[in-house]
């Protein structure tokens, strides 16, 4: 079981949900889980965001695995100067 | 002065934390490296562009016959000459790039949406016929009404700049088009009862205008498309392998026909992190059949390519009598140019990211305007949000009686605390950059007549992301290592000296060399702050590679298990003693008979980038006739995580700090009423150049990363995020004035002296 943050700009696609528990492995069969829930999200989450796993930040990271427990979050394409 | 703060064992390391003189510096003081616009091939052909003189205009026709049939003219193009793109999302400077923008910003199609948007090119035997040649391209313009300000952009009625716009991000999505392109928000518990429960609140609003990153070289290009329709690209950038998917997508081609050659780059900051001139070289060059060369001057640069947003901010912030912030409550508006994409959210997230804030409310809103679509500059988005966090929690500290630095600490992040943009926080080394500025002697050196002290600090994310390298060992048991990273602040020499700690040879005979794209995997751009960390680690595993191989070899030639060797300091020794020592060179010298050549590749997608905080104290003296404000002493402190050449990461901090000092007193982007770039040269945008700055001080915080290796964290961005504030509250220090506005030049500060009855 991981623990998803969504946060505001995602609260469209959840009616407001702001945290959600969920079974998951990887962070594909996470976002499929998160679009079963609520349709639209997992495309939105597909097309370009980065996550944060426990803190650490990442991008194209959908075969990631996510340990017992984890805290994920969902945050905007990162870029930098 | 220079202090490292190491914090933690010293690992022993024999060439990381040195300073070697860099591999590529001979060439640069003598003239040798080549950078953009120094190649020149057999039958090249000049290219210019043809820019638009208005803001905001519809085109409604683009006569080019009078051109064409110029003598020396070779082709002509203009935007029906590249594909229409679709919106699909890619990948740039400032995180997803729209390739339906893209393709309308490096060549106007139905509209030119800033003045400087390209309309045509020609390429032409010389410059003069060329330049003779756009002189000649009649295009019809419908001019429409223009809008720069931010809040102008935003209000009803303002001048549309895209009729399909609607803003995203809103709970329910507007009716009508804006320029607003999308709005973002970050909150967590009860603000409103927060504020109510405040024993200081400070409210205050900022404004900050466009700069440039003012890089010294000008974008240049030179593109040869040979009559298979295969082109090869050479041009400085700060991703060879962004120029071929963006070149290849907006002419619509596969990315395998090209070829980029990377040239040396004299400086990018962010501003080359996407293409301008570079499609448009390679069409120009396949409709004439031969070489074409552009090179921007200084006057296009700045009215064509980005500088960072102008914004407009209100930001209120409660805290305990105690010290302790309670709650803030932002509202930030950012420029982003003539296409979406302003690095605002990123602001928003940055702003408070160094200290523990339970209540907050930051809203962000993207807003596209007439002006020159930006692009990333050095920790995009956050040195003007925290210009604004930075200020007001220095009006705080003074509210409460609180010395400014005990008040960050009072609230600083720490291991485990959750951010303001969500996650948790590793190992983070903020407390130890506030505490090094604390304990400097800088900060307690007492102060003059009309000077003042200010301290600010600043947050960046760093990334990770794909690199590549391949090392290779020479027949002499040197070695060279490629990358496919454009060294724009010295990591060649970091690359080499982490292979040389990997391979235990001296770090003077490794060569390290940034390949083509034919050469090297994938790597994404030098940007984010990412090299040191992500390509580092590729070439670290390329070495420990390269080590396993070579254990194997002397295993094979002493016939023992693998097991039995060890790799000390460049040499495979037995485990018992019982062979004598084979050096890199020894094992070089045989490879023909133990495998063959010794090379290994590592291609990643690098995880585990570590955050950077930095703190930085300034002195200035503001003359009180003129208000012209002098930097007297400048204190920096960064956590680098570990220093692997600790001279470039004090070029990195030293160059973020000037740049921010200009930012903070001279830099802006001056536009007349009809919308056109006022100053668009370095005499009129003015810089900060060596007489104007003190020597910076630095001091490097070592706190590892635990997702490096060496614990490396990125050190090229943050340093410039904290100046601004830093130079303000200490402005303030000096003459009791709070300044909102940037730049706060002469002319302002006499204004608020004079407004204070000074």
């Amino acid at each position: 079981m991981v623990r998803v943050f969504l946060a505001s700009t995602l609260r469209r696609f959840t009616g407001g949900t702001e945290e959600v528990e969920i079974e998951a492995a990887t962070v594909r069969s996470l976002i499929a889980e998160l679009d079963r829930r609520f349709p639209g999200l997992g495309q939105h989450l597909r097309s370009g965001s980065a996550i944060a796993i426990d803190g650490e930040i990442m991008a194209d990271a959908l075969y990631e695995p996510l340990p017992e427990g984890a805290e994920v979050h969902f945050l905007p394409p990162m870029g930098g100067g | 002065m220079t202090i490292t703060a190491t914090r933690d064992t010293n690992p022993g390391y024999k060439w990381v934390g040195t300073r070697p003189v860099r591999h590529d510096g001979l060439d640069k003081v003598t003239g040798r490296a080549r950078f953009g616009a120094d190649l020149s091939l057999p039958g090249m052909l000049t290219g210019a562009v043809l820019r638009s003189p208005h803001p905001h205009a519809g085109i409604r026709s683009i006569d080019t016959s009078p051109a064409k049939a110029m003598t020396g003219v070779k082709a002509v193009i203009t935007g029906s000459d590249f594909p229409m793109l679709e919106s699909e999302p890619g990948e740039g400077g400032e995180g997803a790039v729209d390739y339906r923008d893209l393709c309308r910003n490096i060549m106007a199609r139905d509209k030119v949406l800033y003045e400087g948007h390209a309309v045509a090119a020609v390429a032409a035997t010389s410059r003069r016929v060329a330049l003779a040649a756009l002189a000649a391209i009649k295009v019809d313009y419908e001019v429409l009404p223009h809008v720069i300000d931010v809040e102008d952009a935003m209000a009803p009625g303002a001048p549309l700049l895209h009729d399909d716009m609607i803003t995203r991000g809103t709970e329910t999505p507007p009716a009508n088009p804006s320029n607003i392109a999308a709005r973002y928000l970050y909150e967590r518990g009860d603000v409103e009862q927060a504020f109510a429960e405040a024993d200081a609140i400070v409210e205050r609003e900022f404004i900050t205008r466009p700069v440039h990153q003012g890089y010294i070289e000008p974008h240049a290009v030179v593109a040869d498309t040979a009559e298979d329709g295969r082109a090869v690209i050479w041009c400085s950038s700060q991703g060879h392998f962004m120029v071929r998917t963006f070149t290849a997508k907006l002419l619509g081609w596969e990315a395998s026909r090209i070829k980029v050659i990377p040239a040396e780059i004299g400086g990018g900051f962010g501003g080359k992190t996407t293409v301008y001139i570079e499609p448009v070289a390679t069409l120009l060059s396949q409709k004439a059949g031969r070489p074409v060369k552009i090179v921007m001057t200084r006057d296009e640069v700045f009215r064509a390519t980005g500088p960072t947003s102008g914004s407009k901010m209100r930001l209120k912030i409660g805290a305990r009598r105690d010290g302790t912030l309670v709650a803030a409550e932002g509202w930030l508006a950012y420029q982003a140019g003539a296409f979406k994409g302003s690095p605002v959210e990123l602001g928003v997230m940055c702003m408070l990211a160094p200290y523990k804030v339970p209540n907050f409310r930051l809203e962000g809103f993207d807003v596209v305007n007439n002006m020159p679509k930006v692009a990333a500059y050095r920790a995009p988005g956050a040195p003007m949000a925290s210009f604004a966090s930075e200020t007001v929690l220095d009006e705080i500290a003074r509210e409460l009686d609180m010395d400014p630095l005990e008040l960050r600490l009072h609230n600083a992040a720490e291991e485990g605390t959750k951010s303001v943009y969500g996650p948790r926080f590793r190992r983070i080394g903020y407390r130890e950059t506030v505490e090094a500025i604390r304990d400097h002697p800088h900060y307690s050196v007492p102060l003059g007549p009309n000077q003042g002290r200010g301290v600010a600090s600043g947050f960046w994310f760093n990334f990770g992301s794909l690199s590549s390298a391949t090392v290779h060992v020479n027949d002499d048991g040197g070695a060279s290592v490629m990358t496919g990273s454009p060294d724009i602040g010295g990591s060649r020499a970091s690359m080499a000296l982490m292979a040389a700690e990997e391979l235990g040879i001296d770090v003077y005979r490794i060569s390290p060399i940034v390949a083509d794209t034919e050469s090297i995997g994938f790597t994404d751009l030098t940007g984010g702050s990412r090299v040191t960390h992500a390509t580092g680690m590729a070439v670290i595993e390329a070495c420990r590679q390269v080590v396993a191989d070579l254990r194997a070899r002397a295993a094979k030639i002493w016939d023992v298990d693998i097991d039995e060797v060890e790799w000390v300091e460049g040499r495979a020794q037995h485990a018992d003693g019982s062979h004598p020592p084979l050096t890199t060179e020894d094992l070089a010298e045989t490879a023909a008979q133990t495998g063959g050549p010794i090379t290994a590749t590592a291609s990643l997608n690098a995880r585990g980038a570590g955050v950077a905080f930095s703190t930085q104290v300034c002195d200035v003296e503001v003359d009180q006739e003129t208000g012209a404000v002098k930097i007297l002493r400048y204190t920096t402190s960064q956590d680098a995580g570990r220093a692997i050449h600790p001279s470039y990461v004090e070029g990195q901090m030293q160059g973020g700090v000037a740049q921010g000092i200009g930012w903070a007193l001279n830099e802006e982007y001056i536009f007349s009423d009809g919308g056109v770039m006022e100053n668009p040269g370095f005499l009129d945008y003015r810089m900060p150049v060596a007489s104007d700055l003190p020597m910076i001080d630095t001091v490097i915080v070592e706190v590892p990363n635990p997702g490096h290796p060496y614990g490396v964290r990125g050190v090229g961005e943050v340093g410039i995020v904290p100046p601004m504030a830093a130079i303000a509250n200490a402005i303030h220090d000096a003459t009791g004035l709070r300044l909102e506005e940037l730049p706060m030049s002469p002319v302002k500060v006499l204004a608020a002296i004079g407004a204070n009855g000074g």
